[in-house]
């Protein structure tokens, strides 16, 4: 005897039927952040592990991170950053019951997406001043 | 062997009385990320183009130290809820779902020992 199986139920529309919108790109994008700064942790764990190791070790690790390419993946490594830790920002007001109205949404979607790269510019800006 | 359907055979038995509680655990830690992270960015900040002896002269201190600690804590800890959630929602064999949790598990817990044994290292002594 086999196991009864459910009906056949009428499947949700999935994403392709939908007109793109902002708020389901950030939505997204907030997804695929976190995922790019699960695997980009390594790099900051490693990092600590140079410090705490060798002069050589530290050095082959600030070699690395100086380099043009590591430079490209810290600058994407802090936008993921900055742009996640506001998308969970408007998480968290979600999660207390506010801010679904549609102008809301809208303009804390557009919000989320400009102070990102805002402050990804102001961050690196204030780097260079550091190094400077 | 049972003809019953997968929904009659959990009607009745109520939620796994976790749930809530799972769900609060995700937000306390990621409302603890925020304040982390800053933490976390300034002491990056602060310590660009710096020498070794320098950052771990720093972390000699104990309240950087244990802010370290937290930070990364915190920030493994969300990123196991957040990836949990991930593979949920995408992989649905129970085999792949199931080695797919272990590994996210061994990924964050190896990472937390790496980063808590740089930071007592550096705490402690050289």
């Amino acid at each position: 005897m086999t196991e009864t199986k459910p009906a056949a139920r009428p499947l949700s529309p999935h994403l392709q039927i939908y007109r793109p919108m902002l708020t389901m790109m950030m939505s997204i994008m907030h997804r695929i952040t976190g995922a790019a700064l699960y695997f980009g942790v390594i790099l900051l764990v490693w990092w600590l592990l140079a410090v705490a190791s060798s002069d050589n070790y530290f050095d082959l690790a600030r070699g690395f991170f100086g380099h043009w390419f590591g430079l490209l993946i810290l600058f994407g490594f802090t936008w993921a950053l900055i742009h996640h830790a506001l998308g969970g920002i408007r998480h968290l007001i979600w999660d207390t019951g506010r801010g679904f109205d549609p102008v809301t949404i809208e303009w804390m979607a557009r919000a989320n997406l400009a102070g990102s790269i805002i402050l990804t510019v102001l961050l690196w800006v204030i780097a260079y001043g550091v190094v400077a | 062997m049972t003809m019953r359907t997968p929904l009659g055979k959990v009607r009745g038995l109520g939620s796994a009385k976790s749930g809530a509680e799972h769900w609060l655990l995700e937000r306390v830690i990621a409302l603890a990320n925020l304040p982390l992270n800053l933490f976390l960015v300034i002491f990056i900040l602060m310590h660009l183009g710096a020498a070794r002896a320098d950052i771990v002269e720093s972390v000699r201190n104990p309240v950087v130290a244990g802010l370290l600690a937290m930070s990364l804590i915190a920030i493994l800890w969300h990123m196991k809820l957040g990836m949990r959630a991930i593979i949920e929602d995408y992989v649905h064999g129970e085999a792949a779902k199931l080695t797919l949790l272990v590994l996210n598990s061994a990924y964050t817990v190896i990472l937390g020992i790496a980063a808590i044994f740089a930071i007592l290292k550096m705490s402690f002594g050289s």
